[in-house]
């Protein structure tokens, strides 16, 4: 008996998709320009191997990623980030 | 007139003398041609993401300058001409970038004053303490 009532029970199923909603950083607090030559910046946009990450999942705008994106490929023409590499964090 | 901003990659093969006198004859090449030069910074030797023509590291220097167009490719030819220059990149500053710019020049300045403001500040306790 005590063990049935232990059993915890839920009138509405819990929802698992309770997730905070994604932002755009930068509309957030009000940056315009991002910089090519600060690479520990860019990295925030970067998987392990280098690859810029898409904007479903760091919730940057479009006009953003499209600047992010100019930003990263520039800093890895003058070698300040790699174009490919294994495990940079 | 434009902004634009250019950041080269010097060989690590060169002394520091050698290194300078090439950034000095890329700042020549720009004021010959009526550019003005707005900021210099030196980064000095770092290392690079990946080789480049089998260098791991490289001299970085960063140039600011306002100027008319044309000048961008006189500029470039003579990065391309050059065999010390193993990267360069040029780009125009938009009004945002500008502004960005701008901001970062302040700040190396702040520092930089800050920095000389501590020194002697240090060297006369040193002197009370003698």
């Amino acid at each position: 008996m005590a063990q049935a009532q232990s059993e915890i029970r839920y009138l509405t199923p819990l929802s698992v998709d309770n997730k905070k909603k994604k932002y755009c950083r930068f509309k957030r607090s009000g940056i315009k320009y991002i910089d090519y030559k600060d690479p520990e910046f860019l990295k925030k946009f970067l998987n392990e191997q280098g690859k810029i990450l898409p904007r479903r999942l760091t919730g940057t705008s479009l006009k953003f990623q499209r600047r992010v994106a100019r930003a990263v490929k520039r800093a890895r023409h003058i070698a300040l980030l790699p174009f490919v590499t294994d495990l940079m964090k | 007139m434009n902004h634009y901003e250019t950041v080269f990659i010097l060989t690590p093969v060169l002394s520091d003398a050698q290194m300078k006198e090439a950034v000095e004859k890329f700042k020549t090449v720009l004021t010959d041609n009526g550019a003005a030069i707005v900021n210099e910074e030196n980064w000095g030797l770092r290392k690079l993401a990946y080789p480049i023509e089998k260098k791991t590291t490289g001299f970085y220097t960063l140039v600011e300058f306002d100027a008319e167009p044309t000048i961008v490719t006189k500029l470039e030819t003579a990065f391309r001409r050059d065999e010390k220059v193993i990267r360069f990149l040029t780009i125009r500053n938009d009004k945002f970038a500008a502004e960005y710019a701008a901001k970062r020049r302040s700040l190396k300045k702040a520092a930089k004053e800050a920095v000389k403001e501590e020194a002697p500040a240090e060297e006369a306790q040193v002197e009370t303490n003698a």
